[in-house]
C-alpha cells in the first residue's frame, strides 16, 4: 500500500480552562484540563476520505484545527507527506506544507470577510503564497476557479453579502482550491446548509476530488452524509476513536456499541416502521470524563475493566479498529443490538 | 374528523422600503385533532412564519395581510394581544429551537412551570407544584423531585428541551407548535427528544405541528406533511407518500437530494440554482426556473393546490385530471 | 481608475445603504449634519471668511472696544455682534475661535483614535500578557478623571518649557493631554470586537494559509471593527471640544492671542456682569450648537450602524 498522505499519531489537545490565576489561588482551585483530544491516531491515504463523526463536544472540530495547524498538538505528531509538522518552527519553513493543505469551514456566512470582494478573498491564498505574480493572470485564475465551483467569473466584482449560503460555500471551495492543494479539511462543510443545497455541495465536492485528485479530512455529525461522502470512517466520543474503518465496515459491521447506538439513531427515511432504541443519557461533561473507557456511563456492557481499564485500539477480523473491552473479549453479540439492550 | 386547526389563504407581509415582502402567499392548511402535521422547507420558505402567526407572535413590522386562522372553529388571528395570551399556553403550547431563550434564566425551572399553571387553572400552589413534578416525570427529567429546584443553565440543552416540552404541555392544549424542536441538539438527543414527543402526543391526543428542515424527524413523528417553497405550499398529503412517491418536482427533488444511510449512490440528486429571496420571486410557478418539467403555462399562471391522487401538489403538471 | 472605481462603487453603496436611508428619513439629523458641516467649511476656510483678521493686532482699534452687537443701541454693523475688551470683532473671534477648537478636536481624535485603535487590535488579537498589560494601563487610566489627566500633562509641559515656548506648544500640549486621556475608550471597545472577530472562521482561513499576524489584524479585522469605532470618534469629537473649551476657560488651554471657543468664554466670563453680555453669551451658544450637532450625529450613527435597532 501506497504511504499515507497524512499520519496521525498519539495526538492530543488540552485546553486550560481554569479560572484566571488569582481566583484559583484565592478558592484554592486546581487547575482545569479539557481533553478536547487525548490520544487519537489514523491514517490518510492519498485521493481518499477520511469521516470524523461524533457528537457536540468530541473533538472532531478540535482535530480538523490541530491538521491545519490553528492549533498546536499538546502530544502526538503530525505527519504531512513524510514531514513532522511540530518540527517546521517558523512562518517560512511552514508555507510550502501550508500551500497544500486548506480547510473549508462550516459557516459559510462567517468565513468570508464581508469587506472584501469575492475576487479579492479568492485570491488571497495566490498572493500569499507568492503562486502567481502577474496581475492580469491572478484574475484569469480566479474566473477559472469561480468556474469550477460553478459561479460565474463575473462574480468575482461582488461582494459576499450579495450571495446565498450555497453560493457562499462555492466560493469559500474556490478559495481553498486556489492554492492547488493535495489536502482539504472540511469542519462541517455542508451542516449550515439546506439539504437540496447540500446536495450541489456534497456533488461539487466529490467531482472535485475525482478531477483534482484531492484528498479529503471531513468532519461532520451527520452520518448520512459521512455515509455518502466517505471512504472511511472514524466515530469519535469524547476526544478519542472509538472505531475507525472502511465505510462498508463501520456501517454494514459496526462493532464498538456507541457506534451502533448513534446508526441506531438516524431517523429511518425509508418508512421501514423499524423502531429506534435512543442512545440513553447524554455526553458526560469532558472536562470531567469517566474513568477507563469514556463510554462506560451510557453502554450497556460496561463491566468492572470498562470502569477502570482505558481500552486500546484493537484491530477487528472485519478490517475496523475498535476501541472496546467487550468488542475484544468477544462479549458483545455481533448481530443488532436491540436484542441485547 | 372535525379539524382542529384550520388555516385559510395566510398571507404574511413585512413592508420595508423597498416595497412590501410577501414571507407566507396563500397558505392553507389545516390539523386534525391529535394529528402530526410536519412543516418542512429550506431556511426562508416561511414555515417558522407560519408557526409564529398561528400563535399570535408575529412581530411587527411583519404582520397577517389576508387569511384566517381559526382553532376549533373560532377565529384566533384577529384577537386582542390579552386574548390570544390566554389561548397560547392553554390550548396552544409552543417549543421553539433554543431551549436557552424558551426559558426565563433567573428562576428556577419548577418556579416557571408553576407559574404558566396557575395561570392558566385554578389550582393552588402546592397542587400545581405537584402537577409541576409530575410533567418533569412525564418529560423523563430524572430525580425531578430534585431538579424542580434548579435553574435553567444547571441543565444540558437535551434536559433543557424536556423542560420546555413540560412547559408546553403544563395545561393540556390542543396543539403544540415545535418549531425545529431537535435542531439544536445532537443525534442521540435528538432521538430522545422525537421519542418523548411522539409518546406525549399518543397520550395526551394532542395535535402537533412539527417545523422542521429534517425531512427524517418528519418521517419518523409526522402522518402528514406540507412540504413549503418561497412562501407557499408545495405538496401537502401523508407523510408516506410524500417521502415515497413525492409529486411535486419540489419535493421529488428534495427527496432525492437527502442522503440515506442505507443507500450507496454515487451522486446525490440535485436541484440547480437555490430558492430565490423574497424579493425576487418569479411571476407564475415560484419554483419554474429551477423545474426540470416546466412548461408555459407554469412561467405565467401560479398553480393552485390540485389533487395529484393521493397527496394535493400546486403544480400545473396535475391540470389534466 | 481602479481608485476612482472603487470611490464611486462606495458611494453607489453608500446611496443604497440602510444608513443613508435612516440619514435622510431624521429631519433632526439633517440639521445636525448641515450644521457640523457649516462649522468644519467655516472654520477650515476661516482666515478668508472672517470680516475682520482678529490675529492682525495692528488692524485693531481700542475705540472700538466694548460695542454691543449690531441690532442693539450704539452697535455697529461692521460688528455684527458687538466686540470684545480690545475692540475684537466677536464674530471673526468666534470663528477663528471654532477654528481652533475644531482644530484641536481633530487632532485629538485622531491622536487618540490611531492609539486605541492599534492597542485595542494588538490586545484583542495576541491575548495573553500581552492583552493584560495593556488593559491593566487602561483601567488605571480610568481611575482618573480625563481633566485631571489632562491638567497634570498641562502642567508639566508648563514646569519643563520656557513660557514662550510653551504658549507657541500650546496647541500641541492640549492634543497630547487629551488624545492621551481618551484612548482607552477606541481600545476597548476594539479589543472587545477583536476578540469576537478574531474567531470567525474568516480570520482562521487567513491563519491557515499562514498570513502574518499584522497582516490578518489590519486587512482583515480591522475593516470590521471600525463602524463601532467611527462613532465614538464622533462623539469623542464632541467631547474633546468641550475638554479644550474646559481647560480654555480655566486658563491653562491655548493662548489669548489665538482664543480658542472657551478662551473666549473665560474673556467674556470676566465683563458678563458689567452688562458686556454679548461677549461670553454668543461664543458659549455656538459652542453648545457645535457640540450638539456633533453629538447628535454620533447617536445616529450609533443607532444606524446597530443592527439591532433596524
Amino acid at each position: 500500500m501506497a504511504k499515507p498522505l497524512v499520519k496521525v499519531a498519539g495526538l492530543s489537545r488540552y485546553f486550560d480552562v481554569s479560572a484566571p490565576w488569582l481566583n484559583r489561588v484565592l478558592d484554592g482551585q486546581p487547575r482545569l484540563m479539557l481533553r478536547a483530544v487525548d490520544g487519537i491516531d489514523f491514517e490518510i491515504n492519498k485521493g481518499e476520505t477520511l469521516a470524523l463523526v461524533g457528537e457536540s463536544g468530541c473533538g472532531k472540530s478540535t482535530v480538523a484545527r490541530l491538521v491545519v495547524g490553528l492549533y498546536r498538538p499538546s502530544t502526538g505528531s503530525i505527519v504531512f507527506d513524510g514531514v513532522d509538522m511540530a518540527g517546521l518552527g517558523g512562518r517560512a519553513e511552514m508555507a510550502p506544507i501550508r500551500r497544500r493543505l486548506q480547510m473549508i469551514f462550516q459557516d459559510p456566512y462567517a468565513s468570508l470577510n464581508p469587506r472584501w470582494r469575492v475576487s479579492a478573498i479568492v485570491s488571497e491564498p495566490i498572493r500569499a503564497f507568492n503562486l502567481i505574480k502577474d496581475e492580469a493572470a491572478i484574475v484569469a485564475r480566479v474566473g477559472q476557479l469561480l468556474r469550477q465551483v460553478g459561479l460565474s467569473p463575473v462574480d468575482g466584482e461582488k461582494y459576499p453579502h450579495e450571495f446565498s449560503g450555497g453560493q457562499r460555500q462555492r466560493i469559500s471551495i474556490a478559495r481553498a482550491l486556489s492554492s492547488q492543494p493535495e489536502f482539504l479539511v472540511c469542519d462541517e462543510p455542508t451542516s449550515a446548509l439546506d439539504v437540496s443545497v447540500q446536495a450541489q455541495i456534497l456533488n461539487l465536492m466529490k467531482d472535485l476530488q475525482r478531477q483534482l485528485g484531492l484528498t479529503y479530512l471531513f468532519i461532520s455529525h451527520n452520518l448520512a452524509v459521512v455515509r455518502h461522502i466517505a471512504d472511511r470512517v472514524g466515530v469519535m466520543y469524547l476526544g478519542r476513536l472509538a472505531e475507525i474503518g472502511p465505510k462498508s465496515t463501520v456501517f454494514s459491521l459496526p462493532r464498538h456499541p456507541y457506534t451502533r447506538m448513534l446508526l441506531d439513531t438516524i431517523p429511518d427515511l425509508d418508512m421501514t416502521g423499524r423502531q429506534r432504541t435512543p442512545v440513553a443519557g447524554e455526553v458526560p461533561n469532558p472536562i470531567n470524563p469517566p474513568s477507563g473507557c469514556a463510554f462506560h456511563p451510557r453502554c450497556p456492557f460496561a463491566n468492572d475493566r470498562c470502569r477502570s481499564e482505558r481500552p486500546e485500539p484493537k484491530l477487528n477480523d472485519t478490517g475496523s479498529i475498535t476501541a472496546c473491552h467487550a468488542v475484544e473479549e468477544g462479549r458483545l453479540p455481533a448481530g443488532p443490538l436491540t436484542a441485547a439492550a | 374528523m372535525a379539524a382542529l386547526l384550520e388555516v385559510e389563504h395566510l398571507r404574511i407581509e413585512f413592508p420595508t422600503r423597498r416595497g412590501t415582502l410577501v414571507a407566507v402567499d396563500d397558505i392553507s392548511l389545516q390539523i386534525a385533532e391529535g394529528e402530526v402535521l410536519g412543516v418542512v422547507g429550506e431556511s426562508g420558505a416561511g414555515k417558522s412564519l407560519t408557526g409564529t402567526a398561528i400563535i399570535g407572535l408575529l412581530e411587527p413590522p411583519g404582520r397577517i395581510a389576508a387569511g384566517e386562522i381559526r382553532l376549533m372553529g373560532r377565529r384566533i388571528d384577529n384577537l386582542p394581544y390579552e386574548e390570544m395570551r390566554k389561548i397560547r399556553g392553554k390550548q396552544i403550547g409552543a417549543v421553539f429551537q433554543d431551549p436557552l431563550t424558551s426559558l426565563n434564566p433567573l428562576y428556577s425551572v419548577g418556579r416557571q412551570l408553576v407559574e404558566t399553571i396557575q395561570t392558566h387553572t385554578d389550582m393552588s400552589p402546592t397542587q400545581a407544584r405537584t402537577r409541576a413534578l409530575e410533567l418533569l416525570h412525564e418529560v423523563g427529567i430524572p430525580a425531578a423531585e430534585r431538579r424542580i429546584d434548579h435553574y435553567p443553565h444547571q441543565f444540558s440543552g437535551g434536559m433543557r428541551q424536556r423542560v420546555v416540552i413540560a412547559l408546553a404541555l403544563c395545561v393540556n392544549p390542543k396543539l403544540v407548535i415545535a418549531d425545529e424542536p431537535t435542531t439544536a441538539l445532537d443525534v442521540s438527543i435528538q432521538a430522545q427528544i422525537i421519542a418523548l414527543l411522539k409518546r406525549l402526543c399518543r397520550d395526551h391526543g394532542t395535535a402537533i405541528m412539527l417545523i422542521t428542515h429534517d425531512m427524517g424527524v418528519i418521517a419518523e413523528t409526522a402522518d402528514r406533511v406540507a412540504v413549503m417553497y418561497a412562501g407557499r405550499i408545495a405538496e401537502i398529503g401523508p407523510v408516506r407518500s410524500v417521502i415515497k412517491e413525492a409529486k411535486h418536482p419540489y419535493s421529488h427533488g428534495l427527496m432525492g437530494s437527502i442522503p440515506k444511510i442505507n443507500d450507496e449512490k454515487e451522486r446525490l440528486d440535485q436541484i440547480e440554482g437555490s430558492m430565490p429571496r423574497l424579493t425576487e420571486i418569479p411571476p407564475g410557478c415560484a419554483f419554474n426556473p429551477r423545474c426540470p418539467h416546466v412548461f408555459d403555462r407554469c412561467r405565467v399562471e401560479r398553480p393552485e393546490l390540485l389533487d395529484t391522487g393521493v397527496t394535493q401538489a400546486s403544480c400545473w403538471l396535475y391540470a389534466h385530471g | 481608475m481602479a481608485i476612482w472605481r472603487n470611490f464611486t462603487d462606495l458611494v453607489r453603496r453608500f446611496l443604497a445603504s440602510d444608513v443613508y436611508y435612516s440619514f435622510k428619513r431624521s429631519p433632526t439629523v439633517v440639521v445636525a449634519f448641515a450644521l457640523t458641516m457649516l462649522f468644519m467649511v467655516s472654520a477650515a476656510f476661516a482666515p478668508w471668511i472672517v470680516p475682520h483678521n482678529t490675529y492682525e493686532v495692528a488692524t485693531l482699534n481700542l475705540m472700538d472696544a466694548f460695542l454691543p452687537p449690531a441690532w442693539v443701541q450704539g452697535g455697529k454693523l461692521t460688528y455684527l455682534l458687538g466686540t470684545d475688551d480690545q475692540g475684537r470683532d466677536v464674530f471673526s473671534t468666534i470663528i477663528l475661535g471654532a477654528r481652533v477648537s475644531l482644530l484641536v478636536g481633530f487632532a485629538s481624535v485622531a491622536l487618540a483614535l490611531t492609539m486605541g485603535v492599534a492597542l485595542g487590535l494588538i490586545a484583542g488579537y495576541v491575548g495573553g500578557v500581552t492583552d493584560s498589560v495593556i488593559m491593566r494601563v487602561a483601567d488605571v487610566k480610568l481611575s482618573f478623571p480625563a481633566i485631571l489627566i489632562v491638567l497634570l500633562i498641562d502642567g508639566v509641559a508648563r514646569g519643563i518649557l520656557p513660557r514662550d515656548v510653551h504658549d507657541k506648544a500650546a496647541v500641541y500640549v492640549i492634543v497630547l493631554a487629551i488624545g492621551l486621556s481618551t484612548w482607552i475608550q477606541y481600545a476597548r471597545t476594539v479589543r472587545g470586537l477583536t476578540l469576537v472577530e478574531k474567531n470567525k472562521e474568516y480570520v482562521q482561513a487567513a491563519r491557515v494559509i499562514g498570513l502574518h499576524p499584522m497582516l490578518i489584524m489590519f486587512r482583515h479585522v480591522l475593516p470590521n471593527v471600525m463602524g463601532p469605532v467611527l462613532v465614538i470618534g464622533t462623539l469623542g469629537l464632541g467631547i474633546a471640544v468641550l475638554t479644550e473649551s474646559t481647560l480654555s476657560f480655566l486658563g491653562v488651554g491655548v493662548p489669548p492671542t489665538e482664543p480658542s471657543l472657551g478662551t473666549l468664554i473665560r474673556i467674556g466670563n470676566n465683563f458678563l456682569f458689567s452688562g458686556e453680555w454679548w461677549m461670553a453669551i454668543f461664543p458659549g451658544l455656538f459652542l453648545v450648537i457645535l457640540v450638539l450637532s456633533v453629538n447628535l450625529l454620533g447617536d445616529w450613527l450609533r443607532d444606524a450602524l446597530n443592527p439591532k435597532l433596524r
